[in-house]
């Protein structure tokens, strides 16, 4: 069996808009998004207990790289980096696109996805990709179970528990309550560095680039508005007083 | 502009949510309308949604959307944006929308913007109005094309009843096969239990700060002094503490009481989309770095378990 884990690299810490060009600031190494590495574990769970390839794909910076190999050090079999400058600027769709053609490349029969990104993402793009391969696709999940080349899913939504059975191949996306994640060992890092990571460019994808980028992008950033109102909180810091000041706080509000 | 909305229910209950997108629909667009997709007795409710400002209600309803899954609904919507012209979509948030909005901007190579909690329009354009960075800044975003898609920020907006009456359409498409390879084995479906959250105009709400389930006293406490509910955290919940009917964020409620207390919640995406329309929000945390700092009023850097029983013999002594 074969699963690819979808991931993006974020930068490392706190995420910044560039306002200039009033894009996420994706300078530096940065991380596998936390959301996603809920995705390449759950790959690495079902490898632990059956024969199967893992394969992380992204889309980004050629400096993405870096995370992807920690990805390899936990134990994926090879990565797979989408880096070309034509597709800079993509928006979900965009990025949907390029995605789909990196996913159709490798044909797997299992296809993870994070259900969120820690920068600005929305939960909202493996429902894109679904489509452009024409798979079923399943989200909020927080059980996976294989069987017989059936995916059976628990997807938690508002009012409770839906137990979902597809065929194999599928779309899964996976919320941060799946599973806990594991952490690389030594030899996992040291031979993380002869694994195979494959940059492609659009036109090794056959991507053509006006598709793809600022220039396909459907959606726009039209400029930085201001701050909403929660942006200042007032802080009270944990000494005599602070119940006191909390008191203060709702009088003043007129919610006591 | 004609405009689209979709209006999700949960039995023979229409949400909230897309009845307030609805409402500011209402302020784009003179002639609205919506779409209702379910199973067999989905059609007695298209009357309700004309109430709420419909217009035209397209109505598919049929055994094969009984199961609440996204894939079969981006079908009808696909073929009723293309049938009726519109050039805009909305959604307001929920498990199920996102994942058809996410779907419908491939099927019909259309973008999509979320997390909004406004739509305007601005010298002929429309501009949705997105806050960034754990809410430190909103942005303006915008379409390049028809239609437009977009997924507001659940509770943005208040539902209005209008007492129109709506045309009613019914829908019938083909499923595409791929729409029709997932099923839905089994339900479980949580029963609410204890006081509603959903209106209540104080929240109280526990995280896995509160270190043990028998802590959670200091949040039943402090809701009855304050005339509010308790609240539990998706982690909380997790744990057995507290039933899935106490929990806030996107797989549980979503609120905005006037006031929301949080004690030892971290704030992690989850439960914050589904409390961040409260009027005043106040966190207790002992850890000067969590989220939920980022998106409160009201910021106590400090340990639960010492300044609640503080907080609480202060309110008591002002209330007799």
């Amino acid at each position: 069996m074969k699963i690819v884990s979808c991931v993006k690299c974020v930068p490392d810490g706190r995420a910044r808009l560039d306002p200039r060009s009033t894009r996420l600031d994706r300078s530096g190494g940065g991380e596998i998004n936390p959301f996603d590495q809920y995705a390449v574990e759950e790959a690495l769970r079902i490898k632990d207990d059956a024969d199967a390839e893992v394969v992380v794909v992204s889309m980004g910076p050629e400096a993405a790289a870096e995370a992807l190999r920690s990805a390899l050090a936990l134990g994926a079999d090879r990565a797979v980096l989408v880096s070309d400058p034509a597709a800079v600027g993509s928006d979900m769709l965009a990025t949907s696109k390029v995605l789909a053609k990196a996913l159709e490349r490798e044909g797997p029969d299992l296809i993870l996805f994070g259900q969120q990104t820690s920068d600005g993402g929305g939960a909202v793009l493996w429902g894109a990709v679904a489509e452009w391969l024409r798979l079923p696709a399943i989200s909020q999940v927080t059980k996976l179970e294989i069987r017989d080349a059936t995916v059976r899913a628990t997807r938690q939504t508002e009012v409770g528990d839906d137990v979902i059975e597809a065929p194999l191949p599928a779309i899964v996306a996976v919320t941060d309550a799946i599973n806990e994640l594991r952490y690389a060992s030594l030899k996992g890092v040291m031979a993380a560095k002869r694994k195979p990571l494959d940059v492609l460019t659009l036109s090794d994808l056959g991507v053509e680039a006006p598709a793809v980028g600022d220039a396909g992008s459907k959606t726009e950033v039209r400029r930085i508005a201001d701050p909403p109102p929660r942006a200042n909180a007032i802080t009270v810091e944990a000494h005599d007083g602070a119940a006191q000041a909390i008191v203060d706080f709702l009088v003043q509000r007129q919610l006591v | 502009m004609s405009t689209l909305v979709f209006v999700e229910h949960n039995g023979d209950e229409l949400c909230r949510g897309p009845l307030g997108v609805l409402a500011k629909a209402g302020e784009l667009d003179d002639d609205v309308a919506a779409v209702l997709v379910g199973g067999i007795e989905v059609k007695a409710l298209a009357s309700e949604v004309g109430t709420f400002g419909a217009a035209t209600v397209h109505v598919a309803e049929g055994d094969v959307f009984t199961q609440p899954l996204a894939q079969p609904r981006i079908d009808v919507l696909a073929h009723v944006v293309r049938e009726g012209g519109y050039d805009t979509v909305l959604f307001s948030n929920s498990v199920l929308a996102a994942d058809i909005a996410g779907g419908l901007a491939a099927r019909l190579d259309a973008g999509l913007n979320w997390d909004l909690v406004d739509i305007v329009r601005s010298d002929g354009a429309v501009v949705g109005k997105r806050p960034a960075l754990s809410d430190s800044l909103l942005v303006d975003v915008g379409w390049r094309s028809t239609p437009r898609l977009a997924l507001m920020r659940a509770g943005s907006f208040p539902a209005v009843e209008k007492g129109g009456q709506a045309q009613v359409h019914d829908v019938s498409v083909e499923l595409a096969s791929h729409s029709r390879a997932a099923t839905v084995v089994d339900r479980v479906v949580q029963a609410d239990s204890g006081p509603s959250l959903e209106g209540a105009p104080a929240i109280v709400t526990g995280g896995m700060g509160l270190g043990a389930p028998e802590h959670f006293s200091l949040a039943e406490d402090l809701a009855e002094v304050l005339g509010g509910v308790v609240g539990a955290t998706r982690a909380v919940v997790y744990a057995g503490w507290r039933p899935h009917s106490a929990q806030i964020g996107q797989t549980g409620k979503t609120v905005a009481p006037k006031l929301y207390v949080a004690l030892g919640v971290s704030g992690a995406v989850q439960h914050k989309v589904g409390m961040q329309n409260s009027e005043t929000i106040v966190a207790i945390n002992k850890d000067p770095r969590a989220p939920i700092f980022e998106f409160c009023d009201l910021a106590v850097v400090a340990d639960v378990h010492t300044i609640v029983p503080e907080l609480l013999e202060l309110l008591r002594r002002r209330r007799s």
